[in-house]
């Protein structure tokens, strides 16, 4: 198709600065790519990349059977996996509803001299999963034992949770 | 083809033809709504982790997706109004920025909600978030540079250039969930996966995606309908028409 001169000219110049743009801001956040993150990974603390005397934030999964918690107050410790390197952590303060054993979760805070960390914050991270409960049972139905116990598993903690939320109400 | 094109883009014909559509448009999308509200708030399904905290997601994730598909409809049109200089591509653009910023608006809000009982915070500047909130500041960003011309045309072509140059941060959205940690979760729904979300969740939240589509298209036509009556006043056929309506 024909197009006029100055019409292809102004065509030209939008798709030239879309892609010098483009190049521009990739460049950028390719070099602030650490900075971008939210977090970094029990991996890259135990290999020394963490930032001394500075809060930084942590993220993984909470070790299966890795949480203690304090009966008097409000202390959690539990460990922190990227299923490669372990880190501890502790936490005074309560805990999102989210929060359980095999669950994602971002910690803020700053590691101590014995390389616990201390958490000042704990948020639990959503995956990208929305499933309703009944469906455990029908995967473990369809022959699924290994998923649908993974699930139970989460659902229990989580039973357990509400139970002990309310025993504590009352 | 080609003629049904030049009458879309003549103001005159486009504000007849939409006098049609609109009162099915407005049909269309409160049906939708209604359907996709009572499917996502009624019946269906708690979320094994999160209980009903889950049905934030139907309001959320449409309004947020509408926020970036408005963008990218503004920025199209827009280029086209600079490249071609037809008028209506300019208001159509212009047109998108309000709706656009109202969704936008809405994602940040509603996901504030959700963030707080599942996360444990309102808000966290983690690369997902962030990025979201840009565009909210380009939409504003682009309304504020369209209003500081006199001159519409000059107005036109200026907030054009600028909504292109935002393109960019579209799919830093998108892919901010892969390229970087983030707080925010991936995707659940994508092209060539099967969604991790159960059926009845899933035709709930797809259903809300056509209402705020539907939505989002009768709320574009009535803000084109103004636009094309402020700026064609002076001439014989909105002068009729408006004259015809006083007597």
């Amino acid at each position: 198709m024909a197009m006029k001169p100055h019409r292809k000219k102004r065509l030209t110049a939008i798709l030239l600065s879309i892609v010098g743009i483009g190049t521009v801001v990739g460049l950028v956040l390719y070099a602030s790519d650490q900075k971008m993150n939210l977090f970094i990974t029990p991996s890259e603390v135990n290999a020394g990349h963490a930032p001394k005397d500075r809060i930084f934030r942590i993220g993984g999964l909470v070790k299966e059977g890795s949480v203690k918690k304090s009966s008097t107050t409000l202390l959690t410790e539990f460990i922190v996996t990227d299923m490669v390197a372990d880190v501890y952590i502790t936490y005074d303060k309560l805990m999102p509803d989210l929060f359980r054993e095999g669950q994602g979760v971002v910690a803020m805070g700053r590691l101590n001299d014995k390389g616990v960390f201390v958490a000042t914050d704990v948020l639990a991270k959503h995956d990208e999963e929305y499933r309703a409960p009944e469906v455990i049972d029908a995967l473990e139905r369809a022959g699924h034992p290994q998923e649908a116990k993974q699930q139970a598993e989460q659902l229990n903690s989580v039973d357990n949770q509400n139970e002990s939320a309310t025993n504590g109400n009352n | 083809m080609w003629t049904w094109f030049y009458q879309l883009a003549s103001p005159k014909w486009f504000y007849q033809f939409s006098t049609r559509l609109l009162p099915w448009f407005r049909w269309i999308t409160g049906l939708l709504f209604l359907l996709g509200l009572a499917l996502g708030l009624l019946f269906s399904q708690v979320d094994y982790q999160q209980g009903n905290t889950v049905r934030i997601l139907y309001i959320h994730v449409p309004a947020a997706f509408m926020g970036m598909f408005a963008y990218v409809v503004m920025a199209i049109t827009g280029a086209i109004g600079f490249v071609w200089r037809i008028k209506m591509a300019h208001i159509v653009s212009v047109s998108c920025a309000s709706v656009g910023a109202l969704f936008t608006l809405l994602a940040l809000i509603t996901g504030a909600v959700w963030g707080k009982p599942t996360w444990g915070t309102y808000w966290i500047w983690d690369a997902r978030l962030t990025s979201f909130l840009i565009l909210f500041f380009l939409y504003l960003g682009f309304m504020a540079l369209h209003n500081a011309f006199d001159d519409k045309k000059t107005a036109d072509r200026a907030a054009a250039v600028l909504a292109i140059v935002g393109l960019v941060n579209i799919p830093i959205i998108h892919f901010s969930v892969e390229w970087w940690n983030t707080l925010h979760q991936g995707a659940t729904i994508s092209k060539f996966e099967k969604p991790s979300m159960d059926a009845d969740m899933l035709a709930a939240l797809l259903v809300m995606l056509a209402a705020y589509q539907f939505y989002f298209l009768t709320a574009l036509m009535q803000r084109v309908r103004a636009e094309i009556l402020v700026r064609e006043k002076l001439s014989g056929w909105v002068q009729k028409l408006v004259t015809g309506n006083n007597s």
